[in-house]
Parts: C-alpha cells; sequence; structure tokens
C-alpha cells in the first residue's frame, strides 16, 4: 500500500515535470548534471526534475523490496510473479525515462513512459489489494452472472477503454497528437464506464466489495470529467499563446493525470473484485456447439 | 535449497538492474562527448566574387497594422537570480513598428556561394532572457552562447532540419561553441529550467540578412544586382514576401506589414 500511494506520488511528480515543460531541465541521465548522489541547486525546473527522479529512485528501491520480500514470503507462485513482473516495470520504467531524456523527450516514449507509470501504478495496487488482510481472509460472497455482457466484460472494457484514453491524453500532453481524439474518446469512455458501474450498482450493490469500487469509479469519473473540462480551458483554449506555464494550467492538468491514475486503478480492483463475487455463470463459458442435446 | 536457489534469482535480478544502469551511464556520455563540437557544414565550394563597385542594398520599415497586444509578464519567481523585469517577446511593437523579425532573401540568389564569416555570432543569457530574441547566422558559422547570469542556464535548440541538441551551462562558464549545418529559418531554442527563455535562430546560406530593430527598421548591404524575394518572418505572424528587382548601385527602400 506504501510503495502504492508513493506511486501515486511519483506520478504527481512526473505530471508537474511535463506540465511545466521542465522535462530536459536535466539533460543528462542517469546522472544529474554529472553526479549521481549531488542534489543540485533546486530552482526553475530543475526542482521538478531532479525531485521526480529522486522520488522515482525511492520508489524504485521499494519496488526491490517489495520484489525479494513477495518472493521470499508470498505462498502464492502468481504473486511471486506479480512481484517479478513490477520489478521488470519499474525497471524498463525507468530506462524509457532515461531515453526520454537522451533523445529529447520523443513523443512516442515519454508517452509509454506516462502510460507506463500508470501500468506500475495498477500493479502496485493489486499487489496491495491482494495481500490485504480482507482479502486474504474473507469468504467471497459469490453470486453468479448470467446477464450478458457480462460485469467482468463490462469491467474488462472499462480498463480497454481507459488505457486507450491514458495513451491519447499521453500522445497529446507530449505532442505526439491533437486534442480531439481523447476528447472525442472521453465520450467513449463515459459510455463505458456508466455502463459498467450501473450494471454493478443495480444487481449486485449487496456485494460491498463490487458496490465500493463502482460508487468510487463512477465519483471519479465525473471529476476527471471536470478536471478534464478545466485543463481543456486553460491550457487548449486560453493557454495556448502562454508565454510560460500558468499556475491554473498546471494544477488542472496534474489533476487531471492524477485522477485518472486512480480511476485506471479503481477499474481494475472492479474487475478483480467482480472476477472474485460475480462469475460468469459455468453454462455460459460452454460454446454453444459444444453443448450436447439435453434428452426430455 | 529452495532458500538459496531463490537468493540466485534475486542476485541475478539485482545484477540485471545493475547492468541496465551501467549501460544507461555509457548512453549518457555519449552525447556530452560529441555535442561540444560546433555543428560541421559540408564543405562549400569557393565564393563567387561580388564586385564591390555594382552592390546595392536595401532597406525598409516592418509595420505591424491595428493595435499591438499588451506583452505579458513574465514570472521569474521560481528562481531568486533571474533579477528585473521580463516581457513575453512574442510580438514587440512601438508605435507600429514592429522588432524582431527576421529578413532575408529567400529567392534570386541562384547558385551563388558565399564565405562563412569567421567572426560568430553572439547569444548571451542575462536576466534570464535571451539576447537577441532572433538572431540570424550562415550555415556553417560559429554561434558563441554566453551566460551572463548568477544561474545556471540549459540551452536546448528544437530544430526540423538540423541536429537537435541540450546542454547545461553554470554561472561563470565558458561560452559554448554551436553552429548549425542547414538552412532553417525560426528555430526555436529554450531553457527548460527557465520555460519563459525562448528564443528563435535563423540559419541562412546567404549573409543577406537583418533583423529589425525596435525602430522597426533593417538595411541588408553588398547585394548583386538582380531580381529577388525578399523574406519577412516574425515567429507568431508567419511570413511575407516581396519582390524586388536592384540594379547596380541601387539602393531600394522595401517596407513591409503584418496584420494581427
Amino acid at each position: 500500500m506504501f510503495t502504492a500511494c508513493v506511486t501515486l506520488v511519483l506520478i504527481v511528480a512526473g505530471a508537474l515535470v511535463t506540465s511545466n515543460d521542465a522535462g530536459l531541465s536535466v539533460p543528462d541521465w542517469p546522472t544529474s548534471f554529472g553526479s549521481l548522489y549531488k542534489i543540485p541547486r533546486m530552482v526553475g525546473g530543475v526542482r521538478f526534475e531532479h525531485t521526480h527522479r529522486m522520488v522515482a529512485e525511492f520508489v524504485g528501491l521499494l519496488t526491490i523490496i517489495l520484489a525479494v520480500w513477495t518472493w521470499r514470503t508470498e505462498r502464492r507462485r502468481w504473486m511471486k510473479i506479480l512481484g517479478i513482473a513490477a520489478l521488470g516495470t519499474v525497471i524498463a520504467q525507468g530506462i524509457l525515462g532515461g531515453i526520454t531524456v537522451l533523445h529529447y523527450l520523443p513523443p512516442a516514449v515519454s508517452s509509454a513512459h506516462a502510460a507506463l507509470a500508470q501500468t506500475f501504478f495498477c500493479i502496485a495496487v493489486v499487489i496491495a489489494l491482494f495481500t490485504g488482510r480482507q482479502f486474504v481472509e474473507e469468504v467471497p460472497q459469490v453470486e453468479l452472472d448470467t446477464r450478458r455482457p457480462s460485469l467482468i466484460t463490462l469491467t474488462l472494457l472499462s480498463i480497454f477503454v481507459l488505457y486507450v484514453q491514458l495513451i491519447l491524453g499521453a500522445m497529446f500532453r507530449h505532442h505526439g497528437l491533437s486534442w480531439w481524439p481523447h476528447v472525442v474518446h472521453a465520450g467513449v469512455v463515459c459510455v463505458v464506464l456508466t455502463w459498467t458501474a450501473v450494471r454493478a450498482l443495480s444487481l449486485y450493490s449487496k456485494i460491498e466489495a463490487v458496490r465500493r469500487p463502482a460508487i468510487t469509479m463512477l465519483a471519479l469519473m465525473i471529476t476527471q470529467l471536470c478536471l478534464g473540462f478545466v485543463a481543456f480551458l486553460t491550457r487548449v483554449a486560453w493557454g495556448h499563446d502562454a508565454a510560460q506555464p500558468e499556475l491554473p494550467m498546471v494544477i488542472s492538468t496534474v489533476a487531471h493525470v492524477a485522477v485518472g491514475a486512480l480511476l485506471l486503478a479503481t477499474a481494475v480492483i472492479l474487475a478483480i473484485q467482480v472476477w472474485r463475487h460475480v462469475p460468469v455463470a459455468f453454462e455460459e463459458r460452454i460454446p454453444a456447439r459444444t453443448r450436447k442435446p439435453v434428452a426430455v | 535449497m529452495n532458500c538459496r536457489k531463490n537468493w540466485v534469482v534475486m542476485t541475478g535480478l539485482l545484477c540485471l538492474l545493475g547492468l541496465f544502469l551501467l549501460v544507461g551511464c555509457n548512453k549518457s556520455e555519449a552525447p556530452e562527448q560529441t555535442s561540444s563540437a560546433p555543428e560541421k557544414a559540408a564543405p562549400a565550394a569557393a565564393a563567387t566574387p561580388i564586385d564591390p563597385a555594382t552592390a546595392a542594398s536595401i532597406s525598409g520599415t516592418v509595420k505591424l497594422e491595428g493595435a499591438a497586444p499588451k506583452g505579458a509578464k513574465i514570472d521569474m519567481s521560481q528562481d531568486p537570480a533571474c533579477k528585473g523585469a521580463n516581457m513575453a517577446e512574442t510580438i514587440v511593437a512601438d508605435g507600429g513598428n514592429l522588432a524582431n523579425v527576421f529578413v532575408y532573401v529567400k529567392e534570386g540568389l541562384g547558385d551563388r556561394t558565399f564565405d562563412v564569416p569567421k567572426e560568430a555570432a553572439t547569444i548571451n543569457q542575462e536576466g534570464c532572457k535571451y539576447h537577441p530574441h532572433v538572431l540570424g547566422a550562415m550555415a556553417g558559422q560559429n554561434i558563441e552562447i554566453k551566460n551572463s547570469d548568477q544561474t545556471t542556464h540549459n540551452i536546448h535548440p528544437t530544430p526540423k532540419d538540423n541536429r537537435e541538441w541540450n546542454e547545461s551551462q553554470p554561472p561563470a562558464a565558458a561560452p559554448i561553441e554551436k553552429s548549425f549545418a542547414r538552412e532553417e529559418i525560426m528555430l526555436p531554442v529554450k531553457c527548460n529550467q527557465h520555460p519563459w527563455m525562448k528564443m528563435y535562430v535563423n540559419v541562412v546560406k546567404s549573409p543577406f540578412f537583418a533583423v529589425t530593430g525596435p525602430d522597426g527598421k533593417y538595411e541588408i548591404k553588398g547585394l548583386p544586382p538582380g531580381d529577388y524575394t525578399i523574406a519577412f518572418v516574425q515567429e507568431k505572424l508567419g511570413e511575407q514576401t516581396q519582390k524586388v528587382t536592384l540594379a547596380a548601385k541601387d539602393s531600394k527602400t522595401v517596407d513591409s506589414s503584418f496584420k494581427q
């Protein structure tokens, strides 16, 4: 849980770097102005970029501890793999961060860095969920899902559309794409997430593990839409000719990134809880052609 | 036994992490070494001589039609070493005279070649601001970049046709010498440490260029007689062109104006 919280701080620190146009204020990597340990004068863009690097190093250290701990103490084999996946993701993320500095912020690499950051955040969140006492000790309250599309399908679709939205947003922020695909796709995200949350709340509101993330997802989605609108106004409509990043522009875009990360993580939690508590009814899983006719 | 196996795997992973960092370290050093040298232009043919007895000149004033926008005040509070007042220089017009317009001979020089000046064009960073805001230089000409501020700057050109680089320059550091090999108009240069710091370098093949001063005036001397297209380029308002025919020893006025 601590790693997940620090990762959210790291995402905010990274968003501050982009919003303040400070991505290349420290021109070298992995060193900062030629040193691995000296803290440079924290003024201008350097305070954002170097703070981001320091928090990233801390998250890297936490992830190494997490992976070793999981490997040594976990009995569940897939949890050991998840720990190693987290470590692999954080290493890949560090390398992407380095490439983006050394190659002067290529939009594809910077966007991949932004997307992988939130992927890592989701991994940290699910590790926290899977190792939480409630998840380990509770006896799941199960209700079979007979509706089509199933709720698990809807939650997976929610994750997919959110991830696409994350990539579109990152591409726009890193000058690889215009703003309109991100704005248009926001409509698709709204429809899918509302459908998922309404289905979850209307049929399975008795299951707390499903109800809570569904409500949170809906609330975060509304917040995110408002933040997106404000970010659009401050950055695209009013701020395109700004001589420097202005405070409303920075606050709205950073908050938009942070809430976006929380929204994606909530959708992942919802999917896990639905998979656990609302499994698809068995006969639904059998392809039609393999079903044998039943003699009456 | 199982515990030992786990430790072997974990040690292997940490070694892999170290290897990645090592590769990263090596990568970071490479651009530092190569970027300190000016970018070399392809060796040019011998310069085509111009008879000074027939050389002509053009001069003029660039105007802004309509009211000049009020320049935005820059907030430099994020670095205490950035002192003094600073205003955005996107459009600088005083009494309708437009400053910082790059004027150059766009067409008409044919295959003529010109010697690259031995003296460097200079950029100074003072008051967390670039001086000048718009610079002209010939392809291959040295550009000397100084830091007169008591803070570190990074100089980061973002060209389309030339090589991109990004170097930091601490206070009182030796000037950085660079050049751009290919022609490029309004090549943006910025400082990522102070995001308001922006300027433009214009790289051309001939020495026939000028930048309008605060009075909107410019002058280009030493042109051989001929038919020319003169381009006026402003960072936000774009490009305007005018045709002019110069006879021997002509001195013509070519004015231009931009609309908001």
